[in-house]
């Protein structure tokens, strides 16, 4: 008897294997998408954007409406579906430079203006896609190729968590969670929970997820999931920083 | 919810920006993005005030880049949507149109010329042709439509939703200050009255299932390979090749004699007409030739003039951006060429009577 690895019913089957180098953190981070989808029953209604950089490698990813866009600029077009036809589901998928530099000031006003859309920010730490450069999320002292000696907090600032600002800037009815890719399951429920929050009309709900970078990292696989597990959340806690539906049942 | 938002044809007294809300309401226009910049401010002003009574909607984003972004998302959605800027937000417009070009979006881009390069003023200038007909990293398959009047600014507003969605390529109207902010009379009119009917709009992401089936849409702008994305381009190239002859607009007049010919587009065009008007009913022999669309560019009808007249005179408030799509379209003539190029500064019709007398 052979066994075949479950795949998400939204996953779309002739795009795989997939297209991200192995190790890579974004297959898991969608797989617990792709689940969140399927139990929430929302296929038909979902229109997934994907960002410039890795992301873009889930353009054929899903059996979902999906828009591909360019470097950071996800947020405002996935604003602009749901403004024109607010009975979709929006997803906004990018990662670390896309939502936190180039596209940072869509990120925080989409978050100040409460808009009914979800975006999911994938941080691995680097710039991947262009060979590993330095990224808002590079942690102090970490080697990349524009910080060959360690990213100097003095020269490059702290690196940006990003939940907790979007936490500062949102007041009811925003959804905020950091998850990771080292606890699928709690990762899944922040999804569900994510979507849940923009098909309530509640508002923004943003979920950042601990990725890992094997090939930027040049990291085997023991210390891949060590820096993933231990490293990563020493600076990037992880949880639900905001979450309305608990407010309600209080 | 109120009826149509024009009944019939109503004569009136407006500004060009108040002209462009009516003309897109009356287009049945869903939903606008934008971001404050002069000259094109009460664009916005007029359509929040507007828009809610006819079921339409306005999204205020944090930049042009945004603005640009979310329009391209309402016309994914299927939604009949656009934006307006000027100056340096039309250069950042041109991130968000060169995803429109690749992804064949219909989207529409109300531009109000203002002086530049950089912020310089807020008025007027015709400095945006080259940036809004060829700008961002693309090869300019827009449309561009230059319009001179405000009855102009109304019809080639309804039109721009027309020939977006039915050609699939981003389209311009291109005004200026002086149109934005100027008062004049036109006639509004619903387009349905007139028997025109608007090209129909349709979802590419967000359509509903058929018979519970949903066939999912995968759209991008990235391509792995130099070959296939030069596989696009050349099929985008031949219809816009094909499609151009269609689109092309100009005016002309008295150039089949003439020994000059006054080319101006947009607003100049007003100065140029009453130039050319004088000098003939003085006995000069001047002819006058106007390209409505920049982009297509009326390249046939211009050589044709070319080939019979001895000057072109060309007239702008730029340094030679028309000139450039002008000397690309008639290459190879051998007619004379004059410039009257007052970059961001307005150009009168005693001013080009001038010109011509002194080349005559």
């Amino acid at each position: 008897m052979t066994s075949i690895p479950q795949m998400p019913k939204s996953w779309r089957l002739e795009t795989k294997p997939h297209k991200f180098c192995p190790g890579c953190g974004h297959g898991l981070v969608l797989k617990a998408l792709g689940e969140a989808i399927d139990e929430l029953g929302i296929q038909d209604k979902v229109i997934f954007g994907c960002d410039i950089g890795c992301s873009l490698l889930a353009w054929d990813f899903f059996n979902v409406d999906t828009v591909q866009t360019h470097h950071g600029r996800t947020t405002p077009v996935v604003t602009g579906v749901k403004r024109a036809n607010p009975d979709t589901i929006c997803i906004a998928y990018m990662g670390d430079g896309g939502g936190y530099a180039i596209g940072s000031q869509h990120l925080v006003n989409a978050a100040a203006r409460n808009e009914r859309i979800t975006a999911i920010l994938v941080n691995n730490c680097n710039y991947a896609m262009t060979g590993g450069q330095m990224a808002p999320t590079t942690l102090p002292g970490m080697k990349t190729e524009t910080s060959p000696y360690g990213r100097d907090i003095k020269e490059a600032g702290y690196p940006t968590q990003g939940p907790e600002m979007v936490a500062a800037i949102t007041r009811d009815g925003s959804y905020v969670a950091r998850g990771t890719i080292a606890n699928l399951k709690q990762l899944k429920g922040y999804f569900k929970k994510a979507l849940e929050n923009q098909m309530a009309g509640n508002g923004f709900s943003f979920v950042e997820a601990l990725a890992s970078c094997p090939t930027n990292w040049r990291t085997n696989a023991k210390d891949t999931w060590n820096f993933v597990e231990k490293e990563m959340p020493k600076y990037f806690k992880v949880g639900e920083i905001k979450n309305p539906a608990e407010k309600e049942g209080e | 919810m109120a009826d149509k938002p024009i009944q019939g044809e109503k004569r009136v007294f407006m500004t060009g920006n108040e002209v462009v809300a009516w003309a897109a309401l009356a287009a049945q226009a869903d939903i606008m993005y934008g971001y404050p910049i002069t000259p094109q401010n009460e664009i916005m002003h007029y359509w929040t005030r507007m828009a809610p009574k006819f079921g339409k909607r306005f999204l205020q984003t944090e930049d042009e880049l945004s603005a640009g972004f979310t329009t391209l998302g309402g016309v994914l959605a299927g939604r009949r949507a656009f934006t307006a800027t000027a100056g340096p937000g039309n250069t950042l417009m041109q991130e968000p149109m060169s995803m429109a070009e690749m992804m064949r979006i219909p989207s529409v881009v109300v531009i109000q010329q203002r002086g530049g390069p950089s912020t310089a003023t807020v008025i007027y200038s015709q400095q945006e042709v080259t940036m809004t007909a060829y700008g961002g990293n693309g090869e300019g398959f827009r449309i561009v439509y230059s319009t001179g009047t405000h009855q102009e600014l109304f019809d080639y507003t309804i039109k721009a939703f027309n020939t977006a969605w039915k050609y699939r390529f981003p389209t311009f109207v291109l005004g200026d200050g002086y149109q934005a902010k100027m008062r004049e009379s036109l006639t509004i009119y619903d387009p349905q009255d007139k028997g025109m009917e608007m090209v129909k709009t349709e979802a590419f992401i967000g359509k509903e299932p058929v018979n519970g089936i949903k066939e999912p849409n995968h759209i991008r702008n990235t391509y792995n390979t130099e070959e296939e994305l030069f596989d696009v381009l050349a099929k985008y190239m031949e219809d816009y090749l094909k499609i151009a002859p269609e689109i092309v607009e100009y005016q002309e007049f008295d150039c089949d004699d003439a020994d000059l010919v006054v080319v101006s587009h947009g607003v100049v065009s007003r100065a140029a007409k009453g130039a050319v008007q004088e000098l003939r009913s003085e006995g000069y022999k001047v002819g006058y030739f106007r390209p409505i669309t920049l982009r297509p560019f009326p390249a046939e009808q211009l050589r044709a003039v070319a080939d019979k007249t001895k000057t072109l005179l060309l007239v702008e408030s730029a340094y030679g951006q028309m000139a450039k799509l002008v000397k690309d379209a008639i290459f190879g003539s051998t007619v004379a060429i004059e410039n009257l190029f007052k970059p961001g500064v307005g150009i009168t019709s005693e001013e080009v009577v001038d010109k011509v007398k002194g080349l005559l």
